[in-house]
């Protein structure tokens, strides 16, 4: 089983789009969502939910009140400002209370607190769904509104993904990525056997191509970059081919700007089903380079980390 | 005041809309700063090119384990509730990336071994662009937790005047620290589907965070009514809607302000301006 991963540092650049195209070009692929925390491949994708799980990924602590001495010894150990006096003026009783938005579980409160009067709860921070779908089994997932412990909801849709497909003799595990690059992104690249940057040729999608592209190859991931809407600025573009020349990291595919690839999503469609027009053939033809280094990913060398600069900065 | 600038997808014009709006309050004569949340992907500064007068590591603490006295009894690593450390073989493993920094470790050993050392996650920048203040944070690349480096942030901002402050897109951990130290917010989206779909997230962090928003349509005319029509239903303020134009995403692919070539743009800001400072109780929050 070959695992794809749709990134782009930058957000907005259009992940979910060529992640639907590729989901539905692809023969025998289990797809993932691993941008739990605003995922949107589920419009495109329509699926039918066969299985809905809940996802516990941290714990909260908890005061009992009534064991409570009020001692404060855990709001002085708490480092998220996570504890304060129960109700806001408590009078004489000063019994601590826990803000669950600010804990983070870590339970060092606990085991100073002298009475026992601190348990640590599990708590559900999301779901996550095994569906079909018309491009095939999908696995998805919710994380809760402001919730935490993304990166491991990542992983654990990961890991379904793959063994999914190795139950179904699937050969691509294909994953829509989130913008960024803190945990979840790191949880959903780390291991894959290919990263397909999508990014555009503006200033910025330049400035976090670099930083997405130096987080990869520290983790040794392949990548490949994709240029999307490259027809907006084709000076930048270039720049950008230039530069991914020097990385050593190939270029995929350029995708012009397209009307019909807000027409698609319109329609609840991939561009691909819906357009025969130039950002579908553009897509097609993306599908068909990065399918075939898949099938030889690890065949190169993935970029090694720049290294010495902490900071990749302007462009 | 603190304005918060979200939208839950990536790619709709929050930071152009922070950027712009800083610029604009400025040329009023309003003191205004632009602040760069989004630590993993910081864009702002392309627009602004600051001058960068002040200059800050951002550390987090990491347990050290003094080998002499460490008995390896394991007491450390059951207690760290993140698997950061693991006593394997007569010793204790280190795994600095999943460590909170919370120091239980420490508060676990009965020798005293563990103390704390120091952990880079980022830096923060600061300074100015003509009158508007400036400030940045940047991920170090490779780490995972942006939360540290956003708590810290919060203390750059300026007390004074108008503050913009550039979110992380999506509805986590990072996006919920920063809008905490937020009065107000505006939500920018864009008229489709995947727009409706994040920024209905965008609105229920914000809700159960007890902070008043407002939207933003950014380029409006590309896709249907969905966006306006949910904003009605669930008494939004929807503060403007900028249409769908190339000259406004060329001017950005170049790092330059869609004002500065779309007066059309300019205007609009400025009413985004007068709508959005002014005192909170005006402000539709429901």
């Amino acid at each position: 089983v070959r695992e794809l991963v749709v990134v782009s540092g930058k957000g907005g650049t259009g992940k979910t789009s060529v992640a639907a195209s590729f989901a539905v070009l692809a023969e025998r692929a289990v797809i993932a969502d691993c941008d739990v925390d605003a995922a949107d491949l589920h419009l495109v994708l329509d699926p039918s939910i066969q299985q809905t799980e809940t996802f516990s990924g941290g714990k909260k602590a908890r005061v009992d009140p009534g064991r409570c001495s009020g001692c404060g010894r855990c709001e002085e150990v708490c480092r998220f400002s996570a504890i304060s006096i129960r109700g806001a003026s408590a009078g004489r009783s000063r019994t601590r209370e826990v803000d669950e938005q600010r804990c983070e579980g870590c339970g060092a409160c606990r085991l100073v607190c002298p009475s026992g009067a601190i348990e640590l709860r599990s708590v559900i921070n999301g779901e996550w769904f095994v569906s079909d779908s018309r491009a095939g089994t999908f696995v998805h997932a919710r994380l809760g509104i402001a919730e935490d412990n993304s990166g491991k909801l990542v992983t654990l849709v990961r890991n379904e993904a793959r063994r999914m497909a190795a139950a179904s003799g699937a050969e691509i595990v294909l994953i829509d990525g989130s913008p960024g690059i803190g945990c979840p992104v790191i949880a959903s690249i780390t291991g894959a056997d290919l990263a397909l940057i999508v990014t555009e040729p503006t200033r910025s999608g330049m400035h976090d191509l670099k930083r997405i592209a130096e987080v990869a190859a520290r983790l040794g991931t392949p990548t490949m970059v994709c240029l999307n809407k490259w027809d907006l600025n084709p000076d930048v573009a270039a720049e950008m081919e230039e530069w991914c020349k020097g990385n050593g990291t190939p270029v995929a595919g350029r995708v012009p700007y397209d009307r019909s690839v807000t027409d698609a999503q319109m329609a609840a469609l991939a561009v691909v089903e819906h357009s025969s027009g130039p950002a579908a053939v553009a897509v097609r033809a993306l599908w068909s380079s990065v399918s075939d280094a898949l099938g030889s990913a690890r065949a190169w060398d993935a970029p090694r980390s720049v290294g010495t600069s902490e900071e990749v900065g302007p462009a | 005041m603190r304005i918060a600038v979200a939208s839950g997808k990536g790619g709709t014009g929050k930071t152009t809309v922070a950027v712009s709006l800083a610029v604009e309050l400025a040329s009023r004569g309003e003191r205004s700063s632009y602040i760069d949340f989004d630590v993993e992907a910081p864009n702002g500064h392309i627009f602004l090119s600051p001058r960068i007068e002040k200059s800050f590591a951002v550390d987090v603490p990491v347990p050290a384990v003094d080998a002499e006295t460490c008995t390896a009894c394991g007491r450390c690593s059951d207690a760290c509730e993140f698997n950061a450390l693991a006593c394997v073989g007569g010793r204790v493993m280190l795994f600095p990336e999943m460590c909170h920094g919370c120091g239980a470790c420490a508060l676990a050993c009965p020798e005293n071994a563990v103390t704390e050392a120091r952990r880079r996650v980022g830096t923060i920048e600061a300074g100015h662009s003509g009158p508007v203040a400036f400030a940045e944070g940047r991920l170090k690349l490779g780490e995972a937790m942006a939360t540290p480096l956003i708590r810290e942030l919060h203390r750059h901002v300026p007390y004074d005047g108008v503050a913009l402050m550039d979110c992380p897109p999506g509805t986590s951990c990072p996006v919920v620290e920063t809008m905490r130290g937020a009065d107000r917010g505006i939500l920018v989206t864009e008229p489709t589907p995947f727009g409706l779909s994040d920024l209905k997230l965008a609105v229920e962090t914000a809700r159960r965070l007890d902070l008043p928003v407002g939207v933003v349509i950014n380029r409006s005319g590309i896709g249907n009514s969905d966006v306006s029509d949910y904003c009605r239903r669930e008494g939004l303020a929807v503060y403007a809607a900028i249409p769908d134009d190339r000259s406004v995403a060329e001017a950005y692919s170049r790092g330059d302000l869609p004002s500065f070539v779309l007066p059309e743009y300019g205007r609009i800001i400025g009413k985004l301006a007068d709508a959005v400072v002014r005192p909170a109780a005006e402000v539709t929050s429901s």
